[in-house]
């Protein structure tokens, strides 16, 4: 490399050539001179982009009209083809991409008219206190003071206390008209629809279950009977009363209290996580765990649902089950502890 | 003052109608006032000043394609039976909340596409917020005077997550469904009341027929009204204070350099927000978000897996999902720590960053006016706390997505939710740790090269051999931008004998602030900025390299 | 230390600290993912057998016995039926290695249709389970979509969400896609549980209902299903709605700042 092309500070490694005040080499230069652009010495150039951006501004009206046309034309049932998308609503696609367009080539015309055509010289403006002089302070201390005086608030303390009591007071009305948002809790949370001889019924075919039906590694989920979807409190009730059966083989099961409350390996469950109540079904037939795809509280079927992973607190609550004369299986009673997330009442 | 008046009138009769409208207003309302203040206000340019402006332009578009969709919803849990156009759902039972959905999504046309762009801005302003946020967290720009406008943001964005949660709510669908029993369950776990405020928000017990009708008038009307509100408020007291700039040439503590408002601004801002529009609206044309079609209707007894919700509840998703379940049972009570710490540790987590422009004040007695933007390696340690507190932020994403994070890079469920739980607690530390080395090590580099000047990657061979890098010297502009920073002292503990030698008490909380004082600008916390006699010494000196 | 503050400058250095972050990157990877691949029992393939039991006792006797009764590396084949051989065979789940991971995953089939059904006229032998479904059993022209898509949410969403792509179970085991899978072997599956899946037999989950929710997941989950608002995202729900959104709609409106609040070329220095 010639030595002439090596940078001025060659000699001057450091460079104290390029700083122009010596003495004070750390202070402020001050706003560096404005330089110009292409557009503000070349008026072709200006021309340029004074088209550039008159075009961005006609495709978007062309897009408006393309939306419109879209509007009308387009079925809203059309599916089309779009690669790499795949199968999608010609409708929704039309209308987005042009009022995308639209909107897109507004701003992109704002912005380029911003950055080539419109002064681009930086200015600065001067920033003032925002604290008060002393003197407006002061004069709004005394003003204070003056108007308090005048209320002698202070000296009446009778209206005062008074006053003040009102006030605190008076938004209690609204909270009290909050009160028939909802009845009380009382043991609502405590019973389902459960109860001794209840069948049940499976969620599938909306037939009362006989233990043949269950088999070992099968999953099935049951209701009270009586419950049917189009009931009025369908919702309220199955959020409280979803089953979960599973059939074990009666020497897998740990527990005895599950063994106890099962029939012949036939285990009922509560399909409420006892977390924060996500209906928990992810069972695992040759493990026995099941788990909560909500937040993976895991549970034991084989061994009372205790909990062995995750953030549920407790166990799933069992439901004691047996066979009737003709043969079903039903309830023989409700459950003896609440479904579902654990509250303050509970214990 | 009268003068210029009747000047005007006699102007009028040939002024243009533009100028006499303006003059009829300015009568009335006083716009010249106003308009002299602020037409030619000056905004600096930077990328990330505009952050903000994302955020105000989603929450328009939010607003704007909020209004349409309340034209065609029904907030209402009446069961009816599906007769629209989508064929898998024909003769199911739903809410009507979730049928009026399924008309907006397939029998209203235009519908799609503007449930789409509102599902999308909301997704974008949240994300918008949260970037912007951290913009102005690690430039500190929230010192004084802006700290209230920090609160408005922070109120902004925790309202705007319960917006957007109560919005995720409204179809009545099966995600949003089990999201809202995932909420329910939190209220229950609230110590003594928590089961009462459950019975009021639901009208009774879980589902009931009334929560779709109340999200609706909180998520339309209660917490827009107030995010609106503090928006205008925020954006005063931007225009108040004026924006903040970086340092360098010309950029002092009393000026603000930029472009005025009127034409350059406007221009950019104004077409800013056609062009965030824009974006959403091409996302919204080519991304489907939310099909609550393929979800189905909600019912209490039926989930599928991946429940999460949207990314702005994913932190306490997160915090939900690797919390151990934890449950005390005592005198006939269940206190439900297992769903009540993480429902704690969310309004910590979030009330820490609130007032962290608080507690950095008052450790370090800094009261001054800030209005120079901090580069975030000068002031490492508030630095480390953002990262750290990001970690946190970040690690709780992660756990809110640990079964899809575990199904697509073949993990198991269980060690990625014990690897969040282990690192919820070292993830911050390391982060901390790292940050605060890296802002040393990028001060020391910033020093380096105001004394040595850059490094130009030229190698210059001397006659009698050697070999040496050229370094270039730094212009004045650049010497300026990089020591324009202050660097604070340690505040010290006032002495401990008093001046008759009897020991004076120093107050715990004096004690605790010499010491994160010492943290912040102690003598291995930041590294002294060169002086002008250093600098001076080396340039004049030859045959330093 | 002084050699290392010197080589940190070091124009690989920013190459090398990369490779260590990747090697430790994927070190913790190792670490972490479950050990194991499914590698397919290639052996088997050259051997030409002719019945199923010959079949049988090359390719699944080792570890199911040589008379089905199982062992400790393989469960008893005693009544599982042909159904299940169908499934397990047909969709290359067996054989397997015994080395596979946390489950046996679906594989290329190396068997022939002839093949796999001498190999499931033998296991059925061995003792009464359910038979291979027939087209009219399975097929999705005959099925209630609707219906099919309420039994889907309550027996099979829960761990192949919503639209069938499969979500995560116990300890790195899985629930799999259900895209792609022949209606033959959706059917068999629900009616004979393979590995960890419960099965749904046709006294609790009729013929019917099987039909109807391969019905509903052939008109959801198909290559042709329209998704009207455009790419589905995996449709796996919130977490990679949240992905797009902060990496290609954020990212494209800081890219699109950017450019507004860039400084035009200069006209000197261009």
């Amino acid at each position: 490399m010639p030595e002439e092309n090596l940078p001025a500070a060659q000699d001057h490694p450091h460079g104290a050539v390029s700083v122009a005040d010596e003495e004070h080499p750390f202070s402020d230069p001050g706003l560096p001179p404005h330089e110009h652009r292409i557009q503000d010495i070349d008026e072709r150039a200006a021309k340029r982009s004074e088209r550039v951006v008159a075009l961005l501004f006609t495709i978007s009206m062309l897009a408006t009209v393309g939306f419109i046309v879209s509007y009308v034309t387009i079925p809203h049932d059309k599916s089309i083809f779009v690669f790499p998308i795949g199968h999608i609503s010609a409708l929704n696609f039309a209308l987005g991409l042009t009022l995308g367009a639209a909107l897109f080539c507004i701003g992109a015309g704002a912005v380029h008219w911003a950055r080539t055509l419109m002064s681009d010289e930086e200015v600065a403006s001067e920033r003032h206190a925002i604290s008060a002089p002393a003197e407006v302070r002061a004069q709004v201390h005394a003003d204070f003071k003056q108007g308090a005086k005048e209320s002698a608030l202070g000296r009446r303390k009778l209206i005062r206390n008074t006053m003040f009591g009102a006030l605190t007071l008076v938004p209690l009305s609204g909270v009290m008209l909050l009160r028939d948002l909802g009845p009380l809790p009382g043991t609502s949370l405590r019973h389902t629809l459960w109860a001794k001889g209840k069948l049940l019924v499976n969620m599938n075919t909306n037939q009362p279950l006989r233990p043949e039906d269950v088999v070992v590694g099968s999953l099935t989920f049951a209701k009270p009977e009586g419950l049917e979807e189009a009931s009025e409190d369908f919702q309220n009730e199955i959020a409280k009363s979803a089953l979960m059966i599973i059939r074990l083989q009666p020497k897998d099961i740990k527990d005895k209290r599950e063994l106890d409350w099962a029939h012949d390996g036939i285990v009922a469950f509560s399909k409420i996580c006892t977390h924060v109540g996500c209906p928990i079904s992810l069972y695992e037939q040759q493990t026995h765990h099941v788990l909560c795809p909500c937040h993976q509280s895991t549970f034991d079927l084989s061994d009372g649902a205790r909990v062995i992973f995750g953030p549920a607190g407790h166990a799933l609550p069992q439901l004691r089950i047996g066979v009737n004369d003709e043969g079903y299986l039903e309830a023989l009673g409700d459950f003896d502890e609440p479904v579902g997330p654990a509250f303050w009442e509970r214990g | 003052m009268s003068t210029a008046t009747n000047d005007e009138s006699r102007a009028r009769g040939k002024a243009p109608a533009g100028e006499r409208i303006a003059d009829w207003a300015d009568g009335r309302l006083g716009i010249y006032s106003l308009a002299k203040a602020n037409m030619r206000k000056i905004f600096p340019d930077h990328w990330s000043f505009m952050l903000g402006e994302v955020c105000m332009y989603s929450f328009l578009i939010i607003i704007l394609t909020g209004v349409y969709l309340t034209l065609f919803f029904h907030p209402s849990m009446n069961e009816v039976e599906y007769h629209g156009s989508y064929v898998p759902l024909q003769g199911q039972l739903m809410s009507e909340a979730f049928n009026s959905t399924l008309h907006i999504s397939f029998d209203v046309r235009g519908g799609l596409l503007i449930r789409q762009i509102h599902h999308w801005a909301a997704l974008i302003f949240l994300a918008g917020m949260f970037v912007h946020m951290m913009r102005v967290f690690f430039t500190g720009a929230f010192r004084k005077p802006r700290e209230i406008n920090w609160l408005f943001g922070f109120l902004l964005f925790v309202l705007g997550m319960f917006t957007g949660f109560t919005g995720y709510s409204l179809p009545d669908d099966l995600l949003s469904g089990t999201g809202v029993r995932f909420t329910e369950g939190a209220i229950l776990s609230m110590p003594i009341v928590g089961t009462y405020i459950s019975f009021f928000l639901f009208g009774g017990q879980f589902p009931g027929h009334d929560f779709v009708a109340r999200f609706y008038s909180i998520h339309i009307l209660l917490l827009p009204g107030i995010m609106l509100g503090l928006m205008v408020g925020h954006l005063i007291l931007v225009f108040y204070h004026k924006h903040t700039q970086f340092a360098g040439p010309g950029k002092t503590e009393k000026n603000v350099v930029g472009m005025p408002l009127l034409p350059v601004y406007m221009a950019k801002a104004g077409g800013f927000f056609f062009l965030v529009f824009g974006v959403i609206a091409v996302i919204a044309a080519i991304t489907q978000i939310n099909p609550i079609w393929a979800m189905g209707p909600y019912r209490p007894d039926q989930v599928s897996t991946g429940a999460q919700p949207d990314w702005y509840m994913g932190f306490a998703e997160g915090l939900v999902r690797y919390m151990p379940g934890w449950e005390i049972n005592f005198w006939g009570h269940t206190l439900v720590l297992g769903v009540f710490i993480p429902l704690v540790l969310f309004g910590l987590v979030l009330g820490v960053i609130a007032l962290y422009p608080f507690i950095e004040s008052w450790v370090t007695g800094d009261k001054d006016e800030h209005h120079i933007l901090d580069r975030p390696r000068n002031a490492p340690t508030r630095t480390a706390f953002g990262v750290a507190w990001v970690t946190v932020y970040m690690i709780g994403l992660v756990g809110g997505g640990n079964d899809i994070i575990a199904t697509h890079f073949h993990l198991s469920i269980n060690d990625v939710t014990w690897f969040v739980r282990i690192f919820f607690f070292a993830g911050p530390v390391i982060g901390f740790i790292v940050t605060k080395r890296i802002c040393l090590a990028l001060q020391r580099r910033d020093r380096d090269k105001v004394l040595h000047g850059r490094e130009t990657g030229i190698i210059k061979r001397l006659p009698h051999g050697e070999f040496i890098e050229i370094h270039e010297g730094l212009s004045q502009e650049q010497l300026h931008t990089l020591t324009a920073h202050h660097q604070y002292e340690p505040a010290e503990i006032g002495a401990t004998v008093d001046e008759n030698g009897v020991e004076r008490k120093v107050p715990a909380g004096e004690k605790l602030r010499a010491k994160l004082s010492n943290a912040y600008y102690g003598e291995d916390n930041q590294i002294p900025k060169p002086t002008v006699e250093e600098y001076k010494e080396i340039t004049s000196g030859h045959g330093h390299h | 230390m002084k050699k290392l503050s010197a080589r940190r400058r070091h124009p690989l250095a920013a190459l090398v600290v990369l490779l260590l972050a990747l090697a430790a990157t994927g070190g913790l990877y190792a670490a972490f993912a479950p050990a194991g691949a499914a590698q397919a029992d290639e052996t088997s393939q050259s051997l030409k057998i002719e019945q199923g039991k010959k079949l049988y006792e090359v390719g699944c006797a080792s570890c199911h016995g040589t008379g089905g009764q199982g062992s400790s590396n393989g469960p008893s084949l005693v009544g599982v039926g042909a159904a299940a051989v169908d499934f397990q065979v047909g969709t290359g789940r067996m054989p397997a290695a015994t080395t596979e991971g946390p489950q046996v995953v679906a594989k290329k089939n190396i068997y022939t249709q002839d093949q796999i059904d001498q190999l499931a006229a033998y296991i059925a032998s061995l003792g009464a389970g359910p038979s291979v479904p027939t087209k009219q059993d399975y097929d999705p022209a005959g099925g209630d979509i609707a219906k099919g898509g309420e039994l889907f949410r309550t027996n099979c969403a829960q761990c192949h969400n919503f639209t069938g792509k499969g979500g995560a179970l116990t300890k790195g085991k899985f629930a799999p896609t259900l895209e792609g899978v022949a209606p033959q072997h959706i059917y068999e599956a629900m009616q004979t549980g393979p590995q960890n899946m419960p099965s749904f037999p046709d006294t609790t989950l009729t013929q019917k209902n099987k039909q109807d929710i391969i019905a509903y997941l052939h008109a959801i989950d198909s290559p042709e299903t329209t998704q009207p608002g455009g790419m589905d995202l995996g449709g796996l729900g919130p977490v990679t709605e949240g992905l797009f959104a902060w990496i290609f709609g954020l990212g494209a409106l800081i890219a699109v700042a950017v450019w507004v609040a860039a400084r035009t070329a200069k006209a000197k220095k261009s």
